[in-house]
């Protein structure tokens, strides 16, 4: 049992890490606050005066925000659910020894491996481009008139390069939790008269509750700050058709310098973010326990 | 003292007299498009007569370049000694001081070379902050042999009417050919470039005298629906993301009837290594409507200037000036071509015979640079400088919301209306709050 003193002592060892992460996370967060109550354009720095709640105002009553909080919740919805879903069933499929189940698994792996940013440019450039992408010639050759993905269905084609990229995540994880399972419980249920699908929902599925909850939960967060694969593919458009929250700060900062207002609009992600995480802990989160 | 004391103490004064001898380092931001990475590669001569000046380059994207250097500029971080910059940028930056005046080059750069549209734009009450590496205006670059096949001819300087007529002659879609490409990718220096100048040709602006938006205009409303008309009945598919280098893509290989664009295009096009179509390219001016004598003032220029925070800026100097000398243009004619020169930026490669006879579309990038006036680019009364911008610092983030909503209507997603009365709202919008009229 540890005594008093090394309590102490270990307390104090662990201070300058804690300290540390503090920092990190504290000057950044109280520099956006204090940058948001700010008239502060890059291009004009002169200029730089007291604005109190005005980039707040000036930022969620922006045309393009209403949009840009549904497409963020659509993209992650979307997401989420291919992913879940898709996941369950390849590792379903990976996880029967078949042959060639090593090369198959590293293939499924492998899209994780590449860049958001690299991954867009395939995709936008070599598969879903109308004149040039694969699935242009595939409609030719049928006879069809090529899609313009990103012209007629901007959001959709996002959720469908991020969820290729997140997908083998999703998968690694629920197969992990697969393999987990008791192979006894299954073949007495079999054994029982259980249907393959009734095995599935009554014992398979809650066995995975908890991997999903961790898929949900990490995807969630990465998913709210997608930004690269926006960039590289319609610039939030045609119009607002695909401008997340994030890719909405983006433009703030980048495009208009305009210091103040994307610092506004980072405090309002941060509480809205930390709704979603609330919420999600709640709903979701008590498989963790 | 002993011999090794005596000895380490010779060898610290040695290095304290050699320190100033040491090389400098330039740090150079610039775009990696195919005339800079050149460049890159051609630096030798500048090296041996500048054994003292390092040379270390970051090229980036257009957009990615003009963040970082932008960011760069505004927080005074002094990571870079020469930027690459563009016309809209000199104006603004060289006013709120973050550029080094270039008024005193050597007299063999011979600055009186420089076409005067290209150094006006370049310069602030009459001194240069940025030098020309090459500069472009837009014009008609269209097939010639689908022309002819087709029975339509366009002339030197065609009016939107001819253009719509050889657009609609030459659109064969079954045959994946296309009677027109234009730009339709959103962004400021995208498809607002290419609008703003055909808003111009068409009698429009961007704002009033007193800095009122103008999208509710006639000009404009005629500008985007045969915008949206052309493209929508003679242009490629997927134009609603097409920019440049897209547009580029396609008329190399052969599917676009018709193009206009940047005049700098004309060499990519014409190159018989890269083009498809390079024998059968014919040139003709920027249209204009009729009865409008406007011909879409474009001008751009891509330049070299030195931030005021360099801490090299003589060695800065030296390089910039010769980056953009004729001595230059001649390394890169003898190396490479005479259709390989930077063009548009000094009037003495346009006198050149040998470029003339290896560049057929130099006499067309000369008219269409030369009729550039960047100080009045509409025939309307206007209150800002700039051709296919407008130069003051809000532009960026209001012209590129603004190719947002145009590009929707191009992608069907909403009317040619509706378009321009969001337009017309996010202007205003923006404007108020940036405090116009100022």
């Amino acid at each position: 049992m540890a005594t008093r003193q090394t309590q102490s002592l270990a307390r104090l060892m662990r201070a300058p890490a804690i300290i540390l992460l503090l920092v990190w996370m504290v000057v950044p967060l109280a520099m956006t606050l204090y940058y948001s109550f700010l008239n502060y354009n890059l291009l004009n720095p002169a200029s730089t005066s007291w604005a109190g709640w005005f980039n707040y105002q000036y930022f969620y009553t922006d045309p393009a925000f209403m949009d840009a909080i549904w497409n963020t919740l659509v993209l992650v919805l979307g997401v989420l659910c291919i992913t879940v879903i898709g996941g369950i069933l390849i590792a379903l499929l990976i996880d029967k020894p078949i042959f060639g189940q090593g090369i198959v698994r590293i293939l499924v792996i492998s899209p994780f491996f590449v860049m958001p940013p690299v991954a867009a440019l395939i995709w936008k450039n070599m598969i879903m481009h109308p004149s040039y992408g694969v699935l242009a010639d595939i409609a030719k050759f049928f006879g069809l008139q090529p899609v313009d993905w990103f012209a007629q269905f901007p959001l959709f084609s996002i959720i469908l390069i991020v969820a290729w990229q997140w997908l083998p995540f999703a998968t690694l994880i629920l197969l992990t939790s697969l393999q987990s399972l008791d192979g006894e419980q299954m073949q007495a249920a079999e054994m029982d008269g259980a249907s393959a699908l009734n095995r599935f929902f009554y014992l398979t599925l809650p066995h995975m509750a908890r991997a999903i909850t961790v898929v949900v939960l990490i995807q969630t967060i990465f998913l709210l700050g997608i930004y690269a694969e926006i960039l590289v593919t319609t610039n939030g458009g045609p119009g607002n058709a695909s401008t997340n929250l994030t890719y909405l700060i983006y433009r703030a900062a980048r495009l208009n310098f305009d210091i103040g207002g994307a610092a506004a609009g980072g405090i309002i992600a941060v509480v809205l973010a930390n709704f979603v995480a609330i919420f999600l802990m709640r709903a979701v989160g008590k498989n963790l326990d | 003292m002993t011999t090794t004391m005596r000895g380490l103490l010779g060898a610290c004064a040695l290095t304290a007299v050699t320190m100033p001898a040491m090389a400098e380092t330039l740090t150079i931001a610039t775009v990696n498009n195919g005339d800079m990475i050149r460049m890159q590669k051609m630096t030798a001569p500048f090296a041996e007569a500048n054994p003292d000046i390092q040379l270390e380059w970051v090229t980036l994207e257009e957009n990615i370049l003009r963040e970082r250097v932008t960011t760069d500029i505004a927080t005074r971080g002094g990571q870079y000694d020469v930027l690459t910059i563009g016309t809209y940028e000199v104006p603004i930056w060289a006013n709120q001081d973050w550029l080094l005046p270039l008024s005193d080059l050597p007299a063999e750069y011979d600055v009186d070379d420089l076409l005067p549209a290209v150094r006006q734009a370049l310069s602030v009450e009459d001194t240069l902050y940025a030098v020309p590496f090459y500069a472009e205006s837009a014009m008609v670059m269209y097939r010639t042999d689908l022309a002819e096949a087709a029975g339509v001819t366009i002339s030197e300087s065609p009016t939107w009417a001819e253009i719509k007529a050889a657009a609609e002659a030459m659109t064969d879609k079954d045959a994946e050919q296309y009677g027109i490409c234009l730009r339709g990718k959103p962004g400021w220096g995208e498809n607002m470039a290419f609008l703003t100048a055909m808003s111009n040709s068409y009698g429009g602006r961007w704002f009033d005298p007193e800095w009122k938006a103008q999208f509710d205009s006639a000009e404009w409303n005629a500008t985007l629906t045969d915008y949206l008309d052309l493209m929508t009945n003679y242009g490629p598919p997927g134009a609603s993301s097409n920019g440049f280098n897209e547009n580029l893509s396609l008329f190399q290989q052969g599917k676009c009837g018709i193009w206009i664009d940047a005049t700098v295009a004309a060499s990519f096009v014409t190159d018989p290594e890269n083009s498809t179509v390079a024998e059968s390219v014919g040139f003709a001016r920027f249209p204009n409507k009729d009865g409008v004598d406007n011909h879409g003032n474009w001008l751009w220029a891509w330049s070299l200037a030195i931030p005021a925070s360099s801490d090299a800026p003589d060695a800065a100097r030296k390089f910039v000036a010769w980056a953009t000398s004729k001595d230059y243009t001649n390394l890169v004619a003898e190396t490479e071509g005479w259709r390989a020169a930077p063009p548009g930026t000094r009037a003495s490669l346009y006198a050149n015979p040998a470029y003339q006879e290896a560049a057929p579309f130099a006499a067309m990038t000369l008219t269409a640079i030369e009729g550039a006036d960047t100080q009045k680019a509409s025939v309307q009364d206007i209150p800002y400088t700039g051709g296919q911008f407008v130069a003051i610092p809000e532009f960026q983030g209001i012209g590129t919301a603004v190719g947002q909503q145009f590009s929707a209507a191009l992608a069907g997603q909403m009317s040619a209306e509706d378009a321009l009365a969001s337009a017309q709202a996010i202007t205003t919008r923006e404007m108020a709050r940036a405090g116009y009229p100022k």
